[in-house]
């Protein structure tokens, strides 16, 4: 089954790796805006969790401590988000930009005494005989670890907002923190967790982009995969599972205009390589011009800083 | 115990303040950094700071590359800071920045080879329009559909840096360039050209339009209509929409006015000191104008000392490249760093610190 040189099989299975940064990334993002928290600087966490995570995965041959290296980093960094909004009371938006600004700084100058280095190889998870499978073996039995993580964590996150005793606190203080805190909750302690978390996710997401999908160091590596995770998280309207769906659409249109530009298509490059963030406008567009459906499922305290007067 | 209290107005004087001790602190903070990098820091900060203004084995080169560096960064941090004033988050000037340039120099070299003086005016006219169009955008998005105007025009930077790559080596490439990528140069064609208007000071058009803007945003603010506006619907959103300010006017208006600011000084910038549109033309003077923006205060006239002392790191930066072999990225964290301090210290502004326990007032 072949269309125009490409397998689908082989076409399904690399937008799911594809997809995973900004799968990861997009769902630290969530849990940070449920908590009434904007941080803009996704970007900025995801490319010091890649940097971070590279280095640690070079220095100790281990691709998966590289991993918890990226996740430590970036939560390093989103520490700095979370000290200047959360005791400092600085504005979210500004500190953000300055996370990314500082973040992509910083990253290229770690990095320079790493380009043209190979990290050490993630494998596959070994599933023995199911990968064999025609069609179905590729696409869900065939991968690295992280994408089957990049999925049971969407579970996890859904799960725990909506069951679990944490998740409707965190729900709380997002949605009113003066309510939240008149309750007794410490507002100020559970976001600086959750902006820890989201900084986490990020940093896994961006190890992911320097040791699994490119996978060598180069400055600016993440090419604005923070900034489409944060809109996928206003296409999801703050639903776990909704991310999955955007960042496999965001992912399925990557690795698409990828096969096309590897098969000579008559389109020239540059205007292939801009469809991915054209498509996420569009969708953007889509999801808040609907009634303002999406805009209703914003947490009400979301960017608002907590002072605690009384 | 140490606590917060909020101040009734913000102060004065810590408005001023901040900006300064913020300096200070992200020089304390960089000194530490290039000392875990295995440099002196005292002889980095020197080299960043002084040395391009006042050592004479370099201030002849560095001293006009001040002006060269602020024109663009002070033009388009105007325009933004009318934007952060109404709460407006236009974050992708660095596209705007590029549209200019693409749409003015695409302007001028389909009028090459024609010789008049009209060339680089309507160049300069299509560079404006280019900015604004791309920073319709967003405006368009928001008003008409509610779409964060955050994402959509931070996501057109992406975009606007293939149409840059397509342009440079398609449509806009020298056709006598023996296939290079990259266009004509445009600084060596002088129908098209933006010269250093003094010999040894810098000054360019887009100089004296930083200063022109400068003066107009500080009138726009202090003494118009529009600019008491701005001002209101950033303070107090709801009693700006009860006074009759249409927020969607201000969205099209503020972002207008930086995107045809950004696209003017991307023009400027492509004529004159890069010369030619090329794929890395660019250099993030659209990103590093963001913290112009917030060090100068969200203030013309602050922004005009900010977008100065920017320009300085950026030179002090490849100065320090040059003479200590300091990496060029980490002149990029000093400045991310300097707006981490700003945002800090801001604190300040609007709280006052209490030490010892509450007392309650009655």
């Amino acid at each position: 089954m072949d269309m125009g040189g490409i397998n689908p099989a082989i076409l399904i299975a690399s937008l799911m790796v594809a997809s995973v940064p900004i799968i990861l990334a997009a769902l630290g993002e969530l849990v940070v805006e449920k908590a009434g928290v904007l941080n803009l600087g996704v970007e900025g966490m995801m490319i010091m969790g890649a940097i971070c995570g590279f280095a640690t995965a070079v220095a100790t041959q281990n691709p998966y401590l590289g991993f918890l290296g990226g996740a430590a980093g970036a939560a390093c960094l989103s520490l700095v988000f979370a000290v200047l909004t959360q005791v400092f009371l600085a504005n979210q938006v500004a500190t953000g930009l300055a996370l990314t600004l500082f973040g992509l700084g910083l990253s290229s100058l770690i990095g320079q005494s790493y380009v043209g280095i190979k990290p050490p190889l993630t494998g596959t998870v070994p599933l023995g005989p199911l990968a064999e499978i025609p069609f179905l073996g590729p696409i869900l039995f065939d991968h690295d670890w992280m994408v089957y993580v990049s999925i049971i964590a969407c579970g996890a996150v859904w799960a725990v907002l909506k069951y679990t005793r944490m998740g409707l606190v965190l729900r709380a203080v997002g949605e009113s923190h003066d309510a939240a805190h008149a309750l007794g909750y410490k507002v100020v302690r559970i976001r600086v967790l959750a902006i820890l978390f989201g900084g986490a996710l990020a940093g896994l997401g961006g190890a992911y982009i320097s040791l699994v999908r490119v996978p060598q160091w180069t400055d600016g590596i993440t090419a604005g995969a923070g900034w489409i995770a944060l809109a996928i998280v206003v296409f999801a309207s703050w639903k776990p599972w909704r991310i999955l769906l955007g960042a496999y659409l965001f992912g399925g249109i990557t690795v698409l205009q990828l096969n096309l530009q590897a098969a000579g298509a008559r389109i020239p490059v540059e205007y292939l390589s801009m469809s991915p963030y054209l498509i996420t406008i569009l969708v953007l567009v889509i999801m808040s011009s609907g009634k303002g459906k999406a805009a209703l499922n914003a947490p009400a305290a979301l960017g608002q800083n907590f002072h605690a007067s009384r | 115990m140490v606590r917060l209290e909020k101040r009734p107005s913000p102060s004065a004087f810590w408005q001023w303040a901040t900006p300064v001790l913020a300096v200070i602190l992200t020089m304390i903070a960089g000194g530490i950094m290039f000392a875990i990098l295995g440099k002196n820091p005292v002889e980095a900060i020197r080299t960043i700071f002084w040395d391009p203004l006042f050592n004479e084995q370099f201030a002849a080169y560095s001293r006009p590359q001040l002006l060269v560096k602020a024109g663009p960064l002070i033009l388009i941090a105007v325009g933004l800071s009318l934007g952060f004033r109404a709460g407006i988050w236009n974050i992708g000037a660095e596209g705007q920045y590029i549209m200019g340039a693409i749409c003015g120099a695409a302007v001028g070299l389909a009028l090459y080879p024609l010789e008049t003086r009209w060339v680089f005016p309507l160049m300069v006219a299509a560079g404006i329009f280019g900015g604004w169009l791309w920073a319709m955008i967003p405006a368009i998005l928001k008003t008409r559909f509610n779409t964060n105007e955050i994402l959509v025009s931070l996501l057109l930077v992406y975009v606007a840096q293939n149409i840059l790559a397509s342009m440079s080596i398609g449509l806009l490439r020298n056709p006598e360039g023996g296939g290079f990528p990259g266009s004509r140069n445009m600084s060596q064609i002088p129908a098209m050209a933006n010269p250093e208007l003094i010999p040894g000071t810098g000054l360019h058009w887009g100089v004296i339009m930083a200063f022109v803007v400068v003066i107009a945003a500080y009138i726009l603010l202090q003494r118009h209509i529009l600019g008491y506006h701005i001002k209101l619907a950033g303070q107090a959103p709801r009693a700006a929409r009860f006074a009759g300010v249409s927020p969607n006017r201000l969205v099209v208006l503020c972002m207008g006015l930086s995107g045809a600011l950004a696209g003017m000084a991307g023009l400027f910038e492509v004529t004159g000191p890069s010369g030619q549109i090329s794929i890395d033309f660019n250099v993030g003077y659209g990103f590093t104008a963001i913290i112009v923006a917030f060090l100068g205060r969200l203030n013309p006239i602050g922004i005009l000392l900010a977008g100065l002392l920017m320009a300085l790191t950026y030179i002090g930066g490849e100065l320090a490249s040059f003479m200590l072999g300091l990496p060029s990225a980490a002149i990029q964290a000093f400045q991310g760093m300097l707006l981490f301090f700003l945002l800090a210290v801001d604190l300040l502004t609007n709280f006052r610190i209490r030490f010892g326990t509450r007392k309650e007032a009655l």
